[in-house]
């Protein structure tokens, strides 16, 4: 199920380009798909309120802070390598070094990555992913998608996405019911983080799905440009 | 000597009321953030999410400090210009009890976070900056947190916040203009009054 994520995006991506030709009605540019769209969020809405919200309040809820930061740092740490590599693909060669200084060190002197003491010495965490590093080689954000469980990307960065996938580590797992325990527990660990921002897009959105979309779009801009996007006011 | 007193007095008062007006931007942000949390963090009925607390420390400690006309005219964008001084007033209210509750919201979600203030650089001449700060957390990225101030008769005043990239206001702006072409000004006016009339979400979601 897993091996087959990538053929699964590109089927949807077809299936996309399809329901995208339907539309009709004035568009918003930044959102071509947007009736496929809404009815993904829909779907995926169902899904995160019957199970994927309830085990992420649990989860939150039972486990003491420690153990929490532990398994944030430990997935933070497997990130790290190809946050290096992006890094380098996008010719910050002093960051992508950095990054592995980081992953060496966590992962010796901070005990397979559960301490994050590369921070405390002073080697800053980066945020990249393939996604943009195709956004800095010139490729066009090929319109805003949204995927159940994925969430809101574009479709630029879905194909960044399964590239990453692809080469997850954690994927090499050898035992089938560690790896589907490990890639379970990373979901829920995610979506625990995101507990707070739900509270805050209830409170703010007058369409919840038109927020999280222009939000993750500006989010996304900022990401790509390492928090200093060319500033637009209009 | 009882005269010369009494006009140093008078002169040190003035001297300090100056130096309170021109506090500068990133001393403001640093006072407020401080002054707020160590508010919420004595209190714990405003932590398990008692709304009202939060939006009555929000009122008292963090409103004076914001413009909120010219978030308004952010978060509407070019819409703004066409709209009249009287519902230019109205949706600044409405925006403004918007932002409020928002903000207030995301104080009842503290926990254990810390705040770090980025390097702060500006010439004495600027009436326009960015103030960068970072919500730290055990376990979790950093999230940026950077406030946009302009430089008024009355201080310096917040008009923009940006949470991780994303813009509290001008995130408002395709949705904000689509009702615009939907309904007019008027129409944007009454859905942001419709939703700042249903109750809090952190009253019915009691987890």
């Amino acid at each position: 199920m897993k091996r087959s994520a990538p053929a699964l995006v590109l089927a949807l991506g077809f299936a996309l380009g399809l329901s995208g030709c339907a539309t009709t009605g004035e568009k918003n540019p930044h959102d071509p798909y947007e009736g496929f769209n809404r009815a993904m969020f829909g779907v995926n809405e169902v899904v995160d309120n019957v199970v994927t919200k309830p085990l992420a309040k649990a989860y939150d809820k039972a486990t003491p802070l420690p153990v929490k930061a532990g398994v944030g740092n430990f997935f933070a740490n497997v990130a790290d390598l190809f946050i290096g590599v992006n890094n380098g693909l996008q010719g910050k060669v002093g960051e992508g070094a950095s990054d592995v200084g980081r992953l060496l060190i966590n992962s010796t002197v901070g005990i397979l990555g559960l301490f994050d003491v590369a921070s405390e010495l002073g080697l800053e965490k980066h945020d990249e992913d393939f996604g943009q590093t195709l956004a800095r080689w010139g490729v066009g954000d090929g319109g805003y998608v949204f995927l159940p469980i994925l969430g809101p990307r574009t479709a630029r960065d879905t194909l960044g996405w399964a590239v990453d996938a692809s080469v997850d580590p954690l994927r090499r797992i050898p035992r089938v019911a560690t790896r589907n325990s490990v890639a379970g527990l990373r979901i829920v660990d995610v979506r625990a983080s995101l507990l707070p921002a739900d509270k805050v897009v209830d409170e703010a959105a007058l369409d919840r799905y038109a927020y999280i979309r222009d939000g993750y779009l500006q989010r996304r801009k900022a990401q790509i440009w390492d928090g200093r996007p060319p500033r637009n006011e209009e | 000597m009882n005269i010369k007193k009494f006009l140093l007095l008078g002169f040190a008062m003035l001297m300090s009321a100056a130096a309170l007006a021109q506090e500068a931007p990133d001393a403001l942000v640093k006072r407020v953030t401080n002054e707020v949390l160590d508010i919420v963090r004595a209190d714990k009925e405003l932590q398990s999410g008692n709304a009202r607390r939060a939006i009555e420390l929000v009122d008292q400690k963090v409103l004076p400090h914001f413009n909120f006309s010219h978030m308004t005219a952010l978060a509407v964008g070019k819409d703004w210009r066409t709209a009249t001084p009287d519902q230019q007033q109205r949706l600044t209210a409405e925006f403004k009890t918007l932002l409020v509750r928002t903000y207030s919201n995301a104080l009842t979600s503290y926990k254990n976070q810390t705040i770090r203030y980025k390097n702060f650089k500006m010439n004495p001449a600027d009436t326009d900056v960015v103030v960068a700060t970072e919500i730290v957390q055990p376990g979790a990225q950093p999230v940026r947190l950077d406030y946009s101030l302009e430089k008024l008769d009355s201080g310096w005043k917040v008009y923009d916040v940006v949470v991780g990239g994303m813009s509290l206001v001008t995130n408002y702006r395709d949705q904000f203009g689509q009702e615009v072409r939907e309904s007019g000004i008027d129409g944007l006016i009454k859905a942001i009054a419709a939703k700042n009339n249903k109750p809090q979400a952190g009253k019915t979601d009691k987890k």
